[in-house]
This record gives structure tokens, sequence and C-alpha cells, in this order.
């Protein structure tokens, strides 16, 4: 029985992967904070999270691979419905919805949850580690 | 790697501050310099900031890029004159006076441009910040199974 790194780590990599995107949104939202007509956008992550498992659920139908060589699409496909748009807490003469002090909250709490994975992501491997070595 | 788009989004954001300040340095500066027609006289400028979308993609790009809506950063889209009326001062004993006696003097807003400074440094700020942070990210993952 060969190890699946994909069943031994669990949604950990998915989950930073996510964080990741996350961030990029989140940078973009507050570098565009003086723009006109900005529209704050932002990750949704249940929505992510129902994608993901509906896929895990319904096996691999997203892609059909019917060649050998044909690469595995995997990562984020649902990420696209999860993009959402950000309802303004208050109006702007500017048309911009970007409100810099809940980005920037948002963002170190990104940035928390992104270490937060990668901590449960890395004890993963060290147990991996020291299955292999039988200690 | 996504984490690596933060850099160039508030990389751009910091370039767009900075220009921003530069015309904040360029109108503070000007604030006084006066002249003796409507045309010649300096007029505020202001930067106008939008968001920069992904370009079709090139060769470097992700296969299955699926974040190209989002926008990647902010672009100065131009730089635009203030086009509010100038201030016409009657000074005849000025040396630039026109045969009326009046100078003419820009329509730059010095209190205004102060705040839009503080403004612009706050958010060049926060731009920096956004690297710092996604720096950190990336060197925690750095050190994945150790």
């Amino acid at each position: 029985m060969s190890i699946n790194f994909d069943k031994a780590l669990g949604i950990h990599q998915q989950a930073m992967n996510f964080r990741a995107q996350r961030a990029e949104v989140l940078a973009n939202n507050i570098t565009n904070a003086d723009t006109p007509n900005y529209k704050a956008r932002d990750l949704d992550f249940s929505s992510v999270l129902a994608a993901e498992a509906q896929k895990q659920n319904s096996g691999n139908f997203a892609l059909n691979r019917t060649n050998g060589r044909h690469i595995e699409a995997e990562g984020l496909s649902g990420a696209d419905e999860a993009l959402k748009y950000r309802i303004p807490t208050q109006p702007s003469i500017d048309q911009n919805t970007v409100d810099a002090q809940m980005e920037q909250s948002n963002y170190a709490q990104n940035a928390l949850d992104f270490q937060a994975s990668f901590t449960l992501l890395n004890s993963k491997f060290k147990g991996l580690v020291s299955a292999l070595r039988g200690e | 790697m996504s984490l690596a788009n933060v850099f160039n989004i508030a990389g751009s954001g910091m370039s767009a501050q900075n220009t921003r300040l530069n015309t904040v340095a360029s109108n503070i500066a000007n604030a006084e310099t006066v002249s003796s027609s409507i045309d010649q006289t300096y007029r505020a400028r202001h930067p106008v900031f939008a968001t920069t979308f992904e370009q079709a993609s090139g060769a470097g790009q992700s296969l299955f890029e699926d974040q190209g809506q989002a926008g990647q950063g902010v672009q100065v889209k131009g730089i635009v004159e203030d086009q509010s009326e100038l201030q016409a001062r009657y000074e005849p004993s000025h040396p630039a006076a026109n045969k009326d006696g009046y100078v003419y003097y820009p329509n730059v807003n010095v209190v205004q441009e102060m705040a839009d400074m503080i403004s612009a440094s706050r958010s060049f700020q926060t731009n920096a910040e956004l690297m710092n942070t996604a720096k950190t990210m990336m060197q925690k993952v750095l050190t994945l199974g150790q």
C-alpha cells in the first residue's frame, strides 16, 4: 500500500491554498482603497468548502481524463463562484466600497488562519515522518 | 503561487501612492506660483487611480488561473489638472501684474493637499505592511517539514 498524500494531509493543503488566494483578494482591496468606482471583493470560505466537499463526495467528475497524459485539474475550481462583492457599510462619494480598516483586520485574521493551517499541515508531515521512522 | 501576487499588488499600490505624494509635493511647492495670465498659471494636479486587471494570459500564467476577475493591483491612469477657478488678486505693485494690476494665483488648496498627503502616506504604509505580512507567510511556508 502506497502513501497517498491527498488522504494523509486532509483538507489543510486546500485550506492553505484558499488562505493564499484570499490574501491576494484582500491585498487588492486594500491597495484599491483610493480607486474610484472600485468594488471590494472577498472569497467566501463556506462556499469554497462546500464546493470542495461536493467534489470529494462525487469523485473527480469535474474533468474527464481520457488519456494517461492528461493533467488532473485540482485546486480551487469553485473559487470563481465564491468570489463575491462586499456589501458596503456606508456609501462613499466616489462609489468605492472598500473599508480600509475592515480589510486590514480581515487580512490580519487571514494571515493568522494561514499560519494555523500551516501548523496543522506541518504536524501532519511530522506525524508521517515519525511513522516512517517507526520511533 | 498566489501569495507572490501580493507583492505585485502591494508594489503597484506603493508606486501609485508615490505618484500621489509627488503631485501633492508639486502642488504645495507651486501654491504661490503667480502668473500674469490665466493660461500660464499653475493648476493643481491630481492622479486618477484605476484597478489593473490581468492581461490576456501570457506564458508565465497558471493553466488554471481563476482569480483574473479579482484585479491585480492599482495603476495611475493619468494626472488631471484641476479646472476650478483661479484666484485673481489685485496687486498692482507685483512684478508679474498684468496691465489691469491683477496677478493670478493657482487653485491649490493647501489644507486639502496636506490632508491628501497624510492619506497617501498612510496608504503607502499600509501597502508596505501588506508586503511584510505576505513575506512572513511565505517564509513560514519555507519551513514546512522542519
